[in-house]
């Protein structure tokens, strides 16, 4: 009989080991490499100057539409980012947070502000109408307007998700609200590994 | 000059959202098959309205804004999929479209393309395993099966190619499914037979359908993630948006086969009764 126990811990032994906190395909972010293109836009940041995938290249960059009047979604969301950046330490400054801001016509004149408030590292992003919804064809999400209350103020439909690019600006990840911190910083880091190599 | 804003909104709806030359270049060279043929074979208005609703329905769902509008919302993704599997393949198979698309085609194409495809065997086997009835049914059911996988529609969703390769797999597998509910005989086979078996078959892929949808709409939490993280356009709640994409699969989807059925009934019973009557003039099927 103990001699079966052996063998009966032996064969579940396995199966404790995949109860491992380690996700299937080492990522806890969707894989979507060779999934979606690589990353191209033609936008405004948030001091007013024209600029492209290119200006960011050689970092990896972590993509995330949102609105500035968005008053839980989009805070949570990018805080969440700016602490995964962070628990990096003196990698933090390999990571760049490009948030796209689809709300123009209040975004434009607040978002130099808004994201200096919110983190020095932060890089925000908007444009015309046409420019933003190529961004967001390209990466197939969508944004719309719900109708202005009496006091003017409207919702943001928005995509909730985060696309994360390699250096080169291949599409690698997608990581989804509702992530935990510490499992993006995780990513973050092997996404640094893999660039360097 | 400057158009009134309801007619501009209408000209933009009509806009494709995601331009697809395959798509047009399919539709249009139907499109002229057809107008071609029907003027030389002096075909009956009716078969020509089911056969044009049909045509116009998936050029609609796949070349309009409503594929923008199928992309960011689970029922309008079912319901793009119920006109491309379902409505409209239904209406140009039960249009019986054949004999006047193959007039339509010019002769030379006839001779050198078609003729050499119907005498391949490979492909004449092939053709004869997937359109042999329960084959046919299953197929069917499982694809419907397999892009409502979670894992497997979360890709479908944010790769344009597999995004592709769905709606092009649910329209052509849609029509040869009708194709075979409608137009199937057998070489040699009375087509007696094949009624009630037809029959059969848009009986059985019924329940799994109906399962399937009832277990979407039912379910009390969002199976699809691919939305929420992309941006629900629509200002509905995702567990409303899928009970209703869920209702669309069980109930519309399953009443199809319904309408079929009493399609058939009403040809078999036509049927029979010319073969009481042989001295009848033959109409029906074109093939």
């Amino acid at each position: 009989m103990p001699r079966f126990k052996r063998y009966l811990i032996l064969c579940l032994l396995p199966l404790l080991l995949g109860c491992s906190e380690e996700p299937p395909g080492g990522w806890y972010g969707h894989d979507i490499t060779g999934v979606m293109p690589d990353l191209e836009f033609n936008l405004v940041d948030h001091r007013g100057k024209a600029v492209t995938a290119e200006d960011y290249r050689g970092k990896i960059k972590l993509m995330f539409f949102g609105y500035t009047s968005c008053q839980h979604v989009c805070p949570v969301a990018l805080s969440k980012l700016a602490a995964a950046t962070r628990e990096l330490g003196d990698q933090a400054d390999q990571v760049e947070i490009l948030f796209v801001a689809v709300d123009p016509k209040r975004d434009k004149k607040v978002l130099d502000e808004y994201v200096t408030n919110f983190t020095p590292d932060l890089v925000g992003l908007t444009g015309t109408q046409e420019q933003l919804k190529a961004v967001a064809k390209r990466y197939r999400v969508a944004f719309s307007y719900e109708k202005p209350r009496d006091n003017g103020f409207y919702i943001v439909n928005h995509s909730g998700a985060v696309f994360a690019f390699g250096p080169q600006g291949k599409t690698r990840l997608l990581i989804d609200d509702q992530s935990k911190t510490a499992n993006i910083t995780a990513d973050l880091r092997r996404l640094i590994e893999q660039s360097s190599i | 000059m400057t158009l009134p804003p309801l007619l501009e909104q209408s000209v933009a709806f009509l806009l494709p959202y995601d331009f697809s030359p395959t798509v047009l270049l399919v539709c249009a060279g139907a499109a002229l098959l057809y107008h071609r043929g029907w003027r030389r074979t002096r075909g009956g208005w009716g078969q020509a309205l089911l056969f044009w609703l049909g045509l116009l329905g998936m050029y609609v769902v796949l070349q309009t804004q409503f594929d923008y509008y199928a992309q960011h919302s689970f029922f309008m993704h079912r319901l793009q999929h119920l006109v491309l599997h379902h409505v409209a393949p239904f209406l140009i198979a039960v249009s019986a479209p054949a004999a006047i698309l193959g007039a339509g085609l010019p002769d030379r194409i006839h001779r050198h393309v078609v003729a050499p495809l119907r005498r391949n065997r490979l492909l004449g086997h092939l053709y004869a395993a997937i359109q042999e009835p329960l084959v046919a049914g299953a197929i069917f059911v499982g694809l419907i099966y397999f892009w409502l996988i979670p894992s497997v529609h979360f890709y479908a969703m944010l790769s344009v190619p597999l995004y592709n390769t769905m709606n092009w797999g649910m329209a052509i597998e849609g029509l040869l499914f009708w194709w075979m509910i409608f137009n199937l005989r057998a070489p040699g086979a009375s087509d007696m037979r094949h009624y009630g078996y037809r029959l059969l078959v848009l009986f059985l892929v019924m329940f799994p359908q109906i399962a399937l949808g009832a277990y979407i709409a039912l379910s009390n939490h969002d199976l699809f993630g691919i939305y929420a993280a992309c941006g629900r356009i629509l200002p509905i709640t995702p567990l409303i948006d899928q009970a209703i994409g869920g209702l669309l699969t069980w109930v519309p989807a399953a009443m199809m086969s319904v309408v079929g059925g009493l399609v058939l009934v009403y040809r078999w019973k036509r049927q029979s009764q010319q073969v009481e009557q042989p001295l009848s003039p033959t109409l029906g099927c074109a093939r």
